[in-house]
């Protein structure tokens, strides 16, 4: 019977790049920044790690096929490297692959890296993608961008429950709101000015009812991490181990697409979260929870999974962002780093970037964004679209054992 | 009895008045302000030949058996491929049988709708086919401040001839066959190239089209008073009404030739304009048709009282009924690529359409195909080897399900302004169809500030693909949302 990954390895060390508009660098260049931060936080030696797992999504534009551009940025001594693609989880992934490793005893020291270099191709905007999904669907799928595809769930949410657009236009200005006031408050974040309702709301239109602010960062950037055992972690003279809780993923099969959805729900992180709450041992995540960072690729995507989440009921999750609980000061604070809106959204490194904060905050090293003694954070990515999708959850919090 | 079984029409739902374009262009060429009065039909940027003509076919099966047509002729000046049957693109849209029919491209000609429907009656004569559905359309590109952008209009037509419930019988055809060249379009040249009109109007339709009827009604022992309709094309009015003057044809009996609401379709127009009339036409009534081009075919019908029985349809009354109004001069040059507007990046993916899947994948790219569960009767589309219904997962225990008769649902949308685009904003979404199954598709024909959830759609083919690199142009199906009260 299977027992879970709760606090069957330990965080030692992560790193994570300045994410941005990295002109002057390439992805080795990202990776080498995450890294040296990550092996000097972790205090061991190149040579102690004994495999590693890289996170990348768009390969065509940025750092190409197979793990060899990890295996060669970082100059790791031929140990065995893994690619993961899992579109915007691909970070997450990669942890999951570097987890997984430490904890079925194969090995006693891990790396997972998250990288993605976009801003090489020459327009706004994730790369287009028409060929993301293979042959059959480029001959006949809409011509979808990413904002488009997410902006369809505030006409399905607004349908389902009965809403006014106008007042969850307001709710989704209220998310990017409290995000770019915490992206101030973070020097390593792509987007670092605070804006008001009334810019979000006046925005220029992307894809309708989405304005410019509702659309997150895009953004160079690598974050990384190793991991071990605690009982290793402790015999490296670790205290206060961070350890990983629950690690879920959940994969639309196409029901959503092609049989019975509301549109205004992720059938995937609905399920991911309910498993990672049984994994780590949370009865009601709406007291629990500490701390969050979602994926906030648009305003209405942390909107409607903030219900997904089981935080926030069905239906009531524009009244709770409204109510403020989801801001730095709220009850569950949500995107204490800025999120993908404003620390920006490198495909790739973005589930470890969050992995990241959400390690400094229960170190209690995140300085003007700290929140008081945080207990479990969890991380979330959706990939893909709300309606065909990939929805990693991992939670980490302060180790008990 | 021999003839037409049904009749189906298409028109697309921009009108550009010409006011609009003398306005924009008369500065450069002020004789076209002579035939300003009206509107002419513009082709959406996404649509063609083919995917006019499959909106008439379809008008045109409405009530019928698809499965049972022997042959599908398709009539265009204007198709798609040089060599790649284009009647095969708009068959595979009707989900057509593939063994045991005959289907033909008639073109280079602006009389081969009627030369195809000669064809296609003398082989239900003959025989050797019960059902054959002949569809002519044209969309023809034009040069700015010319008088063919003033005459000519997008459109398409289609005619089922069989021999069970006839609605109209046929009664005979003549034929004139000459090389008289009032235009061309060179191998390789993107607009007509016109002669004179003077000598266009005098020897060419006021000469030809009275000499053909003429020869028709000497073959047949006919007289011109025993049709209640004669139709034919002619985009020059007074040339119009001087042909039915010189042949004793009261005013009443010639047949409009749409000039002021739709402008002159090419190939498809005499079919256009015959539907038209069968659209009006009691059981009874005598129709004779004519076209032009390098000669004239006339062919002769009878309304027969099966024309009560035909199940209603768009045709040509509901098409012009369904109008919106093109102002904008610039969007029309640029929807016919007669501008260069840039489209950005994002724009240039020019991915490779891979033919071997549009083989294996034909009925579901092209005739919106999607398959039934047999065990839980679940409609799905795309097709995977797996029921989609979570509560079956039966596998690989499938029929084939059609979608593109379906009406449908909106359950969500967006404009997108990021998509590359010809006309932005990108409007798409995702709908379900009555009856089960739902599906994300691009949307056509609409304005997004009408959209709401819940509100109908229709399919309709499309044109999906220019791919100006390799010469391919790909297809698939579009909703088009049905705003109460018409569109904007």
């Amino acid at each position: 019977m299977a027992t879970g990954i709760r606090d069957k390895v330990a965080i030692i060390g992560m790193g994570c790049s300045k994410f941005g508009e990295r002109w002057a660098d390439g992805p080795e260049d990202l990776m080498a920044e995450a890294f040296g931060e990550c092996i000097q936080d972790a205090g061991i030696d190149k040579t102690q790690i004994q495999a590693a797992w890289m996170g990348c999504c768009f390969d065509e534009v940025g750092v190409g096929k197979s793990a060899i551009p990890a295996s060669f940025a970082l100059r790791l001594p031929n140990i065995a490297v893994s690619r993961m693609e899992n579109y915007c989880a691909s970070g997450t992934e990669a942890f999951r692959g570097a987890v997984y490793a430490v904890a079925s005893g194969a090995y006693d020291i891990t790396l997972a890296i998250g990288v993605e270099k976009l801003k090489d191709i020459g327009y706004g905007g994730l790369p287009e993608f028409s060929s993301a999904m293979g042959m059959t669907y480029q001959q006949w799928l809409a011509n979808m961008t990413a904002p488009g595809g997410f902006a369809m769930l505030a006409t399905g949410y607004a349908s389902k429950y009965g809403i006014d657009m106008g007042d969850i236009k307001r709710a989704m200005a209220h998310v990017s709101v409290k995000s770019h006031a915490n992206g101030a408050l973070n020097p390593k974040a792509h987007l670092r000015k605070p804006v008001t309702e009334e810019q979000v709301l006046n925005s220029p239109h992307v894809a309708y009812p989405l304005g410019l602010f509702d659309c997150c960062g895009v953004s160079d950037g690598s974050a990384c991490a190793i991991v071990t055992t605690p009982e290793i972690a402790k015999s490296l003279g670790k205290k206060d181990l961070v350890t990983v809780k629950a690690l879920q993923l959940s994969l639309s099969n196409g029901t959503e697409f092609a049989y019975d959805w509301d549109g205004a729900h992720f059938i995937t992180t609905t399920k991911a979260s309910k498993e990672a709450y049984k994994e780590a041992g949370i009865k009601n995540p709406r007291e629990e929870i500490s701390m969050m960072e979602v994926h906030d690729c648009f305003s209405v995507t942390e909107l409607v999974t903030m219900e997904d989440l089981h935080i926030s009921e069905r239906g009531k999750a524009p009244k709770d962002i409204m109510d403020g609980f989801y801001d730095l000061n709220g009850k569950v604070p949500c995107q204490p780093d800025g999120g993908l809106k404003c620390f920006g959204h490198p495909i790739g490194a973005s589930g470890l970037r969050m992995l990241y904060e959400m390690y400094l905050q229960l170190l209690g090293r995140a300085d003007k964004r700290q929140l008081p003694d945080p207990k479990f954070g969890l991380t979330h990515n959706l990939g893909g679209f709300p309606f065909m999708n990939v929805c990693s959850i991992a939670i980490v919090g302060k180790y008990s054992g | 009895m021999v003839g037409i079984t049904s009749y189906g029409g298409y028109i697309p739902r921009y009108r550009l008045n010409r006011m609009v374009i003398v306005q924009n262009m008369a500065w450069y060429f002020p004789v076209i302000m002579a035939v300003a009065g009206g509107e002419k039909a513009v082709a959406n940027w996404d649509e063609d030949s083919v995917s006019m003509a499959v909106a008439a076919a379809y008008d045109c099966m409405a009530g019928k058996d698809r499965k049972g047509l022997d042959g599908l002729y398709f009539a265009s000046t204007t198709m798609p491929f040089a060599d790649r049957l284009n009647a095969g693109i708009v068959a595979a849209a009707l989900n057509m049988r593939e063994n045991g029919v005959n289907n033909a491209d008639y073109s280079s000609c602006m009389k081969s709708g009627t030369t195809a429907a000669i064809a296609a009656l003398e082989a239900v004569k003959a025989g050797t086919k019960k059902n054959v559905l002949v569809v002519a359309s044209d969309q023809r590109r034009t040069k700015m401040a010319t008088m063919f952008e003033m005459f000519y209009g997008d459109g398409a037509a289609a005619l089922l001839f069989g021999n069970k419930d006839v609605i109209a019988e046929f009664k005979g055809s003549y034929s004139i066959n000459c090389d008289f060249v009032d235009h061309y379009r060179g191998h390789d040249k993107e607009f007509d190239y016109g002669y004179e009109e003077r000598w266009v109007r005098d020897v060419g339709y006021g000469k030809i089209i009275p000499e053909a009827i003429t020869g028709f009604l000497a073959k047949t022992k006919m007289k011109i008073e025993d049709f209640s309709k004669v139709i034919y094309p002619c985009y020059f009015s007074g040339t119009h009404s001087a042909i039915a003057q010189k042949l004793g044809i009261d005013k009443a009996r010639a047949q409009n030739n749409l000039h002021s609401v739709c402008g002159d379709t090419g190939a498809a127009h005499p079919l256009l304009l015959l539907a038209a009339a069968l659209e009006e036409a009691s059981p009874g009534d005598k129709l004779l048709v004519a076209s032009f081009g390098q000669g004239c075919d006339v062919l002769a019908f009878e309304v027969t009282d099966k024309i009560k029985d035909l199940k209603p349809r768009i045709g040509v009354k509901g098409s012009l009924a369904n109008r919106v109004e093109l102002t904008n001069y610039q969007k029309f040059t640029k929807f016919r690529e007669l501008i260069t507007a840039d489209l950005g990046i994002r724009g240039e993916a020019n991915p490779n359409t891979s033919l071997t899947l549009l083989w294996r994948r034909r009925k579901m790219l092209l005739g919106l195909v999607g398959v039934r569960c047999r065990k839980c009767g679940t409609p799905q589309y795309p097709i995977y080897p797996t029921c989609v219904n979570p509560t079956c997962w039966s596998v690989n225990d499938f029929e084939d399900y059609e979608f593109s008769d379906k009406e449908a649902k909106i359950l969500m949308f967006t404009g997108d302004m990021l998509a590359a685009s010809v006309d932005p904003p990108a409007v798409y979404g995702l709908i379900s169809f009555e009856g089960g199954g739902r599906t994300m598709l691009d949307f056509t024909d609409c304005n997004l500030n009408q959209l709401k959830v819940g509100m109908k759609a229709k399919m309709s083919f499309r044109r999906r693909v220019t791919d100006n690199m390799r010469g391919f142009t790909g297809y698939f199906w579009k909703a088009v949302p049905q705003v109460e009260g018409g569109g904007e």
